[in-house]
């Protein structure tokens, strides 16, 4: 949290400096895969929209569009944004991708910032944020604080940045107890309140005791409080839906980024990129570690404080694959490309991995 | 034992609201009409039901907002297609956008918000039973209300008077008519009981299912319902069937995916749709019981001659 409202005010500073020139004020527009309360993903991007609009004043007005689904119907939203004046444009679910990248070829005059991806192209940049890096911190707290010794997660769909998520989940929790076990559950949506609830009670029911979620809805938080097990929230802090249940959640914090990015547009530098930020940058923090003992916290602060000071990396060998085969070896690290295409488990995930 | 206890009692949960919806719409189908519009009359209803909870604290006076709440939107589909005689399909899709928006507007301050859960009402002694007590008689007040308006639609339907003006109406509407029967009416009164239905299946979801509100919760719950009275071939009984069977599935598929069996996560999550086709298809084999079941005048409007 301090390193957040650290990085708004050296934004504000930024930015205050920026608006003393006065001109016409830079339109961003945001599409939006879910709704803006949803509590988890698209609420966390909103929240960004919503700093870069109080903190950069009059220098920029922003639009936004909410509950667009991925496919044929967000190439239109995208579009009706790029022709309506809009100067820069983020879509923000990875299933906007090729739709950006279609619209931007035909407005070469508009910016496109697309999240979660990995195309670019002259005005389109892809910004990511390594939620890994989260991973692998409640994956070891959840190896602490399990009986069972088994964890469940239900998962969106079968893409890289997930697969990601659960392989750096696995691996930080067998840092701690190599034995550890995890119960992949798909739902095959991004948010359906009543799915992801039921896979959480199936899960529940088949003997784990610490949920973890790379969807975006509250219920599974809901459904842990109801049977008395920990979780983990994602995108946004849920402590509100389980006060007595969240450990820590790995919340989303885009607004420094996405006041630079705008930034950049009225100042005429921006340029496209490839952004993959992490703990370090404070694009993702961790929410208060709660409800777990302090030896287990210390340990959760050590390992933030490792991952950010670059000293340890969540994928640091030897990793296996789940056929058995060497991924990485003992001591290297998985470069970057490797994690943006991640298509396989590491060894010790109970599940198929859907291709 | 345990463990198909619990699955069992899950799917109870996720089958209830698809069950109280796809009642309610077999009985505006059995007069005649058909509103396309479950989804949004659920997903108003669900958002009713929690604020009135959340303001009142009392989930029961909620489940009454929310059916009030199904139930008006319902109105609203009979004023314009019974009185107006616009066309049903039309205006059950907009009725279902209307839902949606309306819900979403309404709810805004509601997001997040901690929800009041129904809690579970035991029956004492039928409680105790192994197995069975836990599945049928530790459940809230939505579930036991919804094995009460099967069996009491069904009685309704078949055994009474009343159910068999209403199913000549859906029938044949203009002899209905000729025999004094007013169409118009008793068709209000089963549009409004559907409404009211589907209210309380939303309700069944922010206060019960998913104790919370968020937009679209619903989830095409409302398009699985409005097949399901398909399904059922417009028997009530058959909805139980239909929508346990629905409910099973998709929970099973879950479990199986939680065990590890190594089949196809994608392939699990349609397979309640594809055991909902397999279904239809067997149904369908026999036409002329079809044709006996399916309600002759549905989706036709009724403009009375003068």
């Amino acid at each position: 949290m301090k390193l957040r409202i650290l990085g708004l005010t050296l934004a504000a500073a930024i930015v205050g400096s920026a608006s003393a020139q006065a001109q016409d004020p830079v339109e961003a527009c945001f599409v939006y895969v879910g709704s803006k309360t949803d509590g988890g993903w698209t609420q966390a991007h909103d929240i960004g929209r919503q700093e870069a609009d109080h903190l950069m004043g009059d220098a920029v007005t922003t639009k936004f569009v909410e509950n667009i689904p991925e496919g044929a119907d967000a190439e239109r939203a995208i579009e009706r944004f790029a022709r309506s004046g809009c100067d820069i444009v983020f879509t923000t679910s990875f299933g906007f991708m090729d739709p950006t990248i279609k619209v931007a070829k035909k407005y070469p005059d508009v910016k496109f910032e697309h999240a979660t991806g990995y195309k670019t192209a002259d005005n389109v940049t892809s910004y990511n944020s390594r939620f890994y890096e989260g991973r692998y911190i409640i994956g070891q707290i959840a190896a602490k604080m399990s009986k069972t010794g088994v964890a469940g997660y239900i998962a969106s769909f079968p893409i890289p940045e997930v697969v990601q998520g659960i392989n750096a989940f696995l691996l930080g929790a067998q840092s701690v107890n190599p034995d550890f076990k995890l119960k992949v559950v798909w739902v095959n949506s991004w948010f359906d309140a009543g799915k992801e609830a039921d896979a959480a009670k199936a899960l529940i029911d088949q003997g784990v005791d610490i949920l973890t979620q790379h969807t975006d809805s509250t219920a599974p938080m809901q459904v842990a409080a109801e049977r008395g097990i920990h979780a983990f929230g994602q995108a946004s802090d849920m402590i509100k839906a389980g006060p007595e249940t969240q450990l820590t959640a790995i919340v989303d914090t885009w607004g420094a980024y996405y006041i630079k990015r705008i930034q950049a547009v009225i100042d005429g530098t921006w340029e496209s990129q490839s952004s993959w930020d992490g703990l370090k940058d404070g694009i993702l923090t961790m929410a208060p570690y709660t409800n777990m003992p302090d030896d287990v916290k210390a340990m959760a602060e050590d390992t933030e404080a490792k991952i950010k000071s670059g000293e340890l990396h969540p994928f640091t060998g030897p990793v296996k694959k789940q056929d058995g085969t060497q991924w990485l070896a003992d001591g290297e690290t998985a470069d970057d490309g490797t994690l943006l295409g991640m298509n396989f488990y590491v060894e010790g995930v109970d599940d198929k991995l859907p291709q | 034992m345990e463990l198909a206890v619990a699955v069992i009692v899950t799917i109870v949960t996720a089958a209830t609201p698809l069950l109280i919806a796809a009642i309610g719409e077999l009985v505006v189908e059995r007069s005649g009409v058909l509103n396309l519009g479950v989804e949004g009359m659920m997903v108003i209803g669900a958002v009713a039901a929690f604020a009135i909870a959340h303001n009142t604290g009392s989930p029961y006076l909620g489940i009454v907002g929310g059916m009030a709440a199904g139930a008006f939107l319902a109105l609203l589909f009979g004023l314009l297609t019974l009185t107006l005689a616009t066309n049903q399909v039309a205006t059950g899709l907009a009725l279902t956008l209307l839902g949606l928006g309306l819900s979403g507007a309404i709810g805004e301050p509601y997001v997040g918000l901690p929800g009041t859960k129904l809690q579970p009402i035991e029956i004492p002694l039928l409680a105790d039973i192994p197995f069975f007590g836990p599945i049928l008689f530790k459940q809230d007040i939505i579930v036991y209300a919804s094995f009460a308006l099967v069996a009491g639609v069904a009685w309704f339907l078949f055994r009474t008077r009343a159910g068999l003006t209403l199913r000549s109406v859906g029938d044949s509407q203009t002899s209905a008519h000729t025999l004094g029967i007013s169409v118009i009416r008793i068709r209000y009164l089963a549009v409004l009981f559907g409404g009211a239905c589907a209210g309380l299946a939303g309700a069944q979801l922010s206060l019960a299912y998913t104790p919370q509100w968020v937009e679209n919760m619903t989830a095409g719950r409302g398009w699985i319902a409005l097949a399901l009275v398909v399904f059922a071939s417009w028997r009530p009984l058959r909805v139980i069937a239909g929508a346990y069977l629905f409910g099973a599935v998709t929970i099973g598929q879950l479990h199986a995916q939680a065990l590890g069996f190594g089949i196809p996560s994608q392939l699990l999550s349609s397979l309640p749709y594809l055991a909902t086709i397999a279904v239809l298809v067997i149904i369908s084999r026999d036409r002329r019981l079809t044709l006996v079941n399916t309600p002759a005048s549905l989706g036709k409007p009724f403009v009375p001659d003068r």
